[in-house]
């Protein structure tokens, strides 16, 4: 099939004109970062402040939420109960939930006025600060046990049952089980996920725009943005960048060289059945674990529903306004992936096409705040970058979306092209035609996947439009902040509960309604 | 008549020659695994390209056609029909490969279907099928293509030895003008419904003797093939 006669017609075509386009974009951006920071300044004690904070949070970040994610997951994989599979789709939710709001119901349950400091209070503690290193932390925590989770009960479910059969037929113990099957896959499981929240980590603006900020809790991409915004420091903007460009490519790098991706997990199974695990405190301490996430989950979104929900009716017209912006960012966003992940997967899925799918992933060590301040100085000097906020925000959050969207459809075209690619070209199905009846029928679970995605992550986007957005043209996310910032909490409650729902129907809409397979 | 000029093709250590016509009528491809007989079908559909030589149609070259440009049709071992589209549209594709295939096409499917005795089955999705009854629906869709060369690359082989046998059958009386090379693994397939067959060894290509004959003297290799 490597020689195959194939003309090179439109869809392939602008899939590698994309391949090519992407990192290029990336680079250009970078190379106007690189043009711009002054050679010579060093690091200020601010800067390598910034620096240390980054990488320690998201190293505190990592290592907590893969702690505890081990008994929660290992709690899911032994254990069947009414509302599993329920739990286990919850845990996909934080994805998509968008970070303000998230941080908005953290803040009600951990805040200075929040349910945890009633009850320290009440037991006689001093109430404790969200804002600082610990905010970050439990944000971050909150945002990545549910992967780390995700990825570890994977690697559960990856242990064939026989394995588990053979065991209880030799009649092994929970710590000879522990020590022969489930210590050496966690030792395999657990690396990759806590590099993959690093990641994540280092280049999470919004918790350290909402809940850091201070000489002691700034990541460099919140130096960043106050250079740029208020100190108005290009130079030093761009520098900056630079640190951050360097620490998301070695960790991309070596997240590559482990072979491993930024994927979620899937773990709808069934659990296997266990022989080993019937205990009475282990039954309690699965309890306790699967209660605890729940909890730590539930919680924070049930408190953003119940303070928000009696003030939607009075949001002001502003809130409105920033939301019909957000969703036509959100819109615009999601053509853009739409059709540029078709376009590569198809690309991808021909011969010698996978470098293609490598240049898309290009994208996940590009910062999302590092592109946008490149393209803050490309276009500074000729236009007013907040009147090209809204556009730069659906073009950014569109790149880097898309690795996740290649993750998912460029193995499902590649079955299409095994499977069916024979049989198409025997009967000269080509162009347009091959694409209604054939590609879009077939791949549209996984497009309908990575549309809602990307039209979830962009409605709730608060990093490049924080960048260049003026005051009078906040998308909803950057509108929730500033209601937060003003200590207007009725309102910013409202409105978070305006922004939850939209970005979880926009998922489901298009997830159910381009990916409703016929089939 | 379908004419294969030295042809060659090497991938690897594996090494393909053939030099031969097939004429119409069901011709059968035998030989041990591994041995070229989809490489075979392969050159002539198009699928993969050769290194040296030609493919001829009744003196017209069409080695480096596309396949769907082919006088070729393909019926594969499986997956021959989209599973997301109904029976007619699947096989008014045959006639028709565009986003809606014609009324006209249409129309001939319906005939097609009813050739192959799935009257009624139209709105069908292949998953709702049976295995013979796919088997028809493609065949159905060969009827319509038009083309002259009908490639058969072990495509009934799934089905159980009567169902695969009334294939056959139904396949050479539907088609009698047309020329049909059939990948076989089963000796009697040849030698109940191969006019003429062709033994594959080692990428060596021989040309078709007919089918009586060649059982009944069969060359070294095919004795210790049969054996």
């Amino acid at each position: 099939m490597a020689d195959r006669a194939q003309p090179l017609s439109f869809w392939p075509a602008a899939g590698i004109v994309a391949a090519v386009a992407i990192p290029a974009l990336i680079l250009v951006t970078a190379g106007a970062v690189f043009l711009q920071a002054e050679p010579g300044q060093g690091l200020s004690p601010a800067d390598w402040a910034a620096v240390r904070f980054t990488l320690w949070q998201a190293f505190l970040s990592s290592l907590i939420s893969c702690i505890l994610a081990i008994p929660v997951a290992r709690a899911l994989a032994r254990r069947k109960f009414a509302g599993r599979r329920m739990l286990i789709t919850l845990l996909g939710a934080p994805f998509l939930l968008p970070v303000i709001v998230a941080v908005f119901g953290l803040l009600a349950i951990f805040g200075r006025e929040g349910l945890a400091n009633a009850v320290l209070g009440g037991l006689g503690f001093e109430p404790m600060s969200i804002f600082g290193l610990h905010g970050v932390v439990l944000a971050h925590v909150f945002f990545n046990l549910p992967l780390a989770t995700r990825l570890v009960l994977q690697g559960w479910q990856d242990i064939p049952g026989e394995r588990f059969r053979l065991a209880a037929s030799l009649d092994m113990d929970a710590s000879a089980i522990q020590m022969h099957l489930e210590r050496p896959m966690l030792w395999r499981v657990l690396p990759g996920a806590a590099l993959v929240i690093f990641v994540i980590c280092t280049t999470s603006f919004a918790v350290a725009l909402t809940l850091g900020g201070g000489p002691k809790a700034t990541t460099v991409e919140l130096a960043i943005y106050q250079a740029l915004r208020f100190e108005f420091d290009l130079s030093k903007a761009a520098f900056l960048s630079l640190i951050q460009l360097g620490i998301t490519v070695v960790a991309a790098l070596v997240l590559l060289r482990m072979g491993l991706s930024a994927g979620f997990g899937a773990g709808m199974d069934r659990p296997a059945q266990r022989w080993d695990a019937n205990g009475v405190w282990q039954r309690w301490f699965d309890v306790l674990a699967i209660g605890f996430a729940a909890l730590f989950l539930l919680l924070p979104l049930g408190a953003v529903f119940l303070r928000g929900i009696p003030a939607v009716a009075d949001l002001p017209a502003s809130v409105w306004s920033s939301a019909v912006r957000s969703l036509s960012v959100a819109l615009a966003s999601t053509t853009i992936v739409i059709v540029l992940s078709l376009a590569m997967a198809i690309a991808a899925a021909r011969p010698n096409g996978g470098w293609i799918e490598a240049a898309g992933l290009l994208a996940i060590a590009a910062s999302p705040l590092v592109v946008g301040t490149g393209l803050f100085i490309l276009i500074f000097p000729f236009v007013r970058p907040e009147a090209l906020a809204l556009p730069v925000t659906a073009l950014v959050n569109a790149i880097v979306t898309i690795p996740f969207a290649l993750r998912a459809m460029i193995p499902a075209m590649r079955t299409i092209e095994t499977d069916y690619g024979r049989l198409a070209d025997s009967l000269g199905l080509t162009g347009w035609a091959r694409m209604r009846l054939l590609i879009v029928p077939r791949i549209r679970r996984p497009l309908g996947f990575a549309a809602g995605l990307s039209a979830a992550l962009s409605m709730g986007d608060l990093g490049v439009i924080a960048l260049f957005a003026d005051p009078n043209g906040a998308t909803l996310p950057l509108q929730v902040q500033r209601l937060m910032g003003a200590y207007r909490m009725d309102d910013a409650g409202g409105a978070a509960v305006v922004l939850l729902v939209l970005s979880f129907a926009l998922f489901w809409g298009f997830d159910r309604g381009i990916g409703r397979a016929d089939d | 008549m379908l004419t294969i000029e030295n042809l060659s093709f090497m991938r690897g250590d594996f090494a393909f020659r053939a030099d031969m016509s097939v004429k119409p009528g069901l011709t059968a491809v035998i030989g041990p695994s591994g041995s070229g007989k989809s490489t075979l079908l392969s050159l002539i559909a198009g699928f993969d390209s050769p290194d040296g030589g030609r493919v001829l149609w009744n003196s017209s070259d069409i080695t480096h056609l596309a396949p769907g440009a082919r006088p070729v049709a393909t019926l594969f071992q499986d997956n021959n029909l989209f599973p997301h589209l109904d029976v007619l549209t699947n096989v008014a594709l045959g006639a028709s490969p565009q986003a809606k295939p014609a009324s006209d096409a249409m129309e001939k499917a319906k005939q097609a279907v009813e050739r192959v005795g799935l009257a009624g089955l139209e709105a069908r999705k292949p998953k709702d099928l049976s295995g013979g009854q796919q088997s028809r629906a493609a065949l159905a869709r060969v009827l319509l293509t038009d083309r002259p060369v009908v490639l058969m690359d072990e495509a009934f082989s799934a089905l159980g030895p009567a169902l695969k046998s009334e294939m056959l059958s139904m396949a050479t009386s539907l088609m009698p003008e047309k020329t049909l090379i059939m990948v076989t693994h089963d000796p009697e397939d040849a030698k109940k419904f191969a006019k003429e067959a062709i033994f594959v060894k080692d990428g060596m290509v021989a040309s078709p003797v007919e089918t009586q004959v060649l059982f009944a003297h069969p060359p070294a290799g095919l004795a210790a093939y049969l054996s």
